[in-house]
C-alpha cells in the first residue's frame, strides 16, 4: 500500500521535475545574444531539413485528405440538396481542424522523431560533450536552430496543408461529381472568415510547433545515451507530442469556439 | 609528491563525488597533482570513474565537495561563462573521436578556429592544414569521419583538440580498440605533441604497457580513490599487493574476481541467506 504511495509520489516527482527541465533547457537556448553570422546558415540548415524535406509528405496527405472530404461531404451533402455547400465545408474543416492537426501529428512523425535520434545519437557518440568542451554551448549550437526551424516551419507547412487540401477537395467535388465551380468557390468565399478560422488556424499551428519541437528536443537531449534509450525517446516523442496536439486541439478550440 | 618546486596545473584537493541517481560514491577524498608540462596517466580497472575524473576537470560534472583547481581557478565555483572561457585553454580527446558526422575531416578541425576565433579562411587554412600534417592526414582532409578507420578518428580527433593550442590536453582511453600500429602511431603522436607543443597531458587508460612507457608520472585508483603513485619505475618496484595485482593484470587480488555474492554452497543448496535479501522474501 504504502509502496504504491511512494511510486505514484515518485512518478509525480519525476514528472515535475522533467517539465522543469525542459523549461530551463529552453529558456537556457534561447535566450542570450544571437549572433546572426553564425545562427543565420544554421537555422537555414534546419528549416532545409526540417521544413522543406516534409513537403512532400505533407502535400500529398493534405491532398488525400481534401479529397476524402471532397468525397465525405459530397455524399451528406447531397442528401439535402445543399452541396453547392461543400467549398465550405472542405475549407472551414482544414483550415479551423485538420490542417494543423494533421500537418502538427505528421510533423511529430517525420521531423519530431528524426530530432530526437539526431540529438540523442549525438549525445551517445559524446558530439555534444565534446561541444562543451569545446567551449561551444551546445544549447545554442544543436538545439537553439532546431527550435527555431521547428516552430517558424510548421506554421507554413500547415497552411500548403490547407491550401491543398482545398485544391483536393475541388478536384473531387467540382471535377469529378459535378458540383458548381461558382458556387463551391463563391459559398467558400463568403463563409470563410480571416480572423475566425484563419488566424485561429494560424494560432493553433503555432501553438503545436512550439509544443512539437520542444517535446522532441527535450526527448533526444535527454536521453539515456544507449541504443535503447534512444529507441525509446524516439517513441516516445512521438507519443507525447501527438497526445499533446490532441490534447491542446481540444483546449484551443473551446477557447476559440466554445 | 609535496615537493614545493613543482608547478601543478591541475590538482585535486579532498573531492568527494558521486552521480546524481548513483547510490554509491565514486570518489572520496581524492587528492591529486598534475605536474605543468608533464604526461600523467591515470590508471586503474573499469569502472573506477576514471572518465568521470576528466569530466570533473573539465568541469561538466561538479564535485559535492573538495576543489579542483586548473591552472589557479577553482572549476567548480566557476560561472557558467567564466568556465566556457576556461575551457579554451583546455581540451578533451573522447574515446569515441566524437567527430562531428555532419562535417568532413577539414571542417571538424577548423571549427574551434571558426567559433573562437576571427581569424580569416585562409589563415584557417593553413592552420588546419598544419595541424593535420603534425598526425599525419593532411591528404584525408576532405573526407567524412565515417569513411575514416578508428585510429584515423582518433589522430584526426587530436587534430581538432590540439587546434586551439591550448595548455591541458586529457587523453580518455586513447588506445582502446586500437590495432598494434595505430596504438603505436598514438603512443608516438601523444610524446611528440607534448614535447614539441610544451602541453600537459593527462592520460586515462587501463592499457598498463604501452602508457607505462611515456609517462612522467602515474597514479593508480582503485576503492574510489589514489591507490598508489610515483614515477613508472617507482611503481614497478612497489611492493603494494593492490598496484601489483593491477600492473601484472593478475585476476584474482586485492581485486576480486567474483562480485559480491552469497556463498556458492548455499546458494546451490537453496539454504536463504539471511540478512539484508531476507527481506524481500
Amino acid at each position: 500500500m504504502f509502496d504504491r504511495i511512494a511510486a505514484l509520489g515518485k512518478t509525480v516527482l519525476d514528472t515535475v521535475a522533467g517539465a522543469g527541465a525542459a523549461l530551463i533547457m529552453l529558456v537556457r537556448a534561447l535566450i542570450g545574444r544571437p549572433n546572426l553570422r553564425k545562427s543565420w546558415p544554421l537555422l537555414m540548415q534546419q528549416m532545409y531539413s526540417l521544413g522543406v524535406l516534409s513537403l512532400l509528405i505533407i502535400i500529398i496527405s493534405g491532398l488525400f485528405i481534401g479529397m476524402v472530404l471532397g468525397l465525405q461531404g459530397y455524399t451528406i451533402l447531397v442528401d439535402f440538396g445543399a452541396e453547392q455547400s461543400l467549398g465550405q465545408m472542405v475549407a472551414l474543416s482544414l483550415l479551423r481542424e485538420l490542417g494543423p492537426v494533421v500537418t502538427a501529428l505528421l510533423f511529430a512523425g517525420r521531423a519530431g522523431s528524426a530530432l530526437t535520434a539526431e540529438i540523442g545519437l549525438m549525445k551517445a557518440t559524446e558530439q555534444l560533450s565534446s561541444l562543451e568542451m569545446m567551449a561551444v554551448d551546445p544549447l545554442r549550437r544543436v538545439v537553439s536552430p532546431r527550435f527555431w526551424a521547428g516552430f517558424y516551419s510548421m506554421p507554413i507547412l500547415a497552411t500548403i496543408f490547407s491550401a491543398v487540401g482545398i485544391y483536393g477537395g475541388y478536384l473531387v467535388g467540382v471535377q469529378w461529381l459535378g458540383v458548381d465551380d461558382g458556387a463551391f468557390w463563391s459559398v467558400m468565399q463568403s463563409s470563410v472568415e480571416w480572423q475566425e478560422d484563419i488566424l485561429n488556424g494560424l494560432i493553433k499551428s503555432i501553438v503545436f510547433a512550439f509544443v512539437v519541437t520542444w517535446i522532441a528536443l527535450y526527448k533526444g537531449y535527454n536521453c539515456t545515451p544507449t541504443s535503447v534509450g534512444i529507441s525509446r525517446a524516439t517513441t516516445s516523442t512521438v507519443v507525447t507530442a501527438s497526445l499533446a496536439v490532441l490534447g491542446l486541439d481540444f483546449v484551443l478550440t473551446a477557447l476559440m469556439f466554445g | 609528491m609535496s615537493d614545493h618546486t613543482v608547478d601543478y596545473l591541475v590538482e585535486l584537493q579532498g573531492v568527494d563525488f558521486a552521480h546524481a541517481h548513483g547510490a554509491h560514491p565514486v570518489y572520496r577524498d581524492l587528492n591529486m597533482q598534475v605536474p605543468r608540462g608533464k604526461i600523467t596517466a591515470v590508471l586503474g580497472p573499469s569502472g573506477v570513474g576514471k572518465t568521470t575524473l576528466l569530466r570533473l576537470i573539465g568541469g561538466q560534472l561538479k564535485p559535492q565537495q573538495g576543489q579542483i583547481t586548473f591552472a589557479g581557478h577553482n572549476i567548480p565555483s566557476l560561472s557558467r561563462s567564466a568556465l566556457y572561457q576556461l575551457r579554451t585553454r583546455m581540451s578533451m580527446l573522447f574515446q569515441s573521436g566524437a567527430l562531428f558526422s555532419d562535417m568532413s575531416v577539414f571542417d571538424n578541425i577548423a571549427f574551434p578556429l571558426r567559433e573562437h576565433s576571427r581569424l580569416s579562411e585562409e589563415i584557417i587554412e593553413t592552420v588546419v592544414l598544419m595541424k593535420l600534417e603534425a598526425v599525419g592526414l593532411r591528404g584525408a582532409r576532405h573526407l567524412m569521419p565515417s569513411e575514416l578507420s578508428g585510429g584515423m578518428a582518433r589522430r584526426a580527433a587530436l587534430a581538432r583538440s590540439i587546434a586551439l593550442d591550448p595548455e591541458l590536453i586529457m587523453y580518455d582511453e586513447p588506445f582502446a580498440g586500437q590495432d598494434p600500429i595505430s596504438m603505436g602511431v598514438i603512443i608516438k603522436l601523444i610524446k611528440s605533441l607534448n614535447e614539441s607543443l610544451g602541453l600537459t597531458s593527462i592520460i586515462v587508460t587501463h592499457d598498463v604497457q604501452e602508457v607505462m612507457t611515456i609517462a612522467d608520472y602515474v597514479f593508480i585508483m582503485a576503492n574510489k580513490t589514489v591507490v598508489g603513485s610515483g614515477t613508472p619505475a617507482e611503481l614497478l618496484a612497489s611492493s603494494d599487493p593492490l598496484v601489483h595485482q593491477f600492473l601484472h593484470g593478475e585476476a584474482d587480488g586485492p581485486v576480486r574476481f567474483h562480485y559480491p555474492a552469497a556463498d556458492l554452497s548455499n546458494e546451490l543448496l537453496g539454504i536463504q541467506p539471511t540478512g539484508t535479501e531476507a527481506k524481500h522474501v
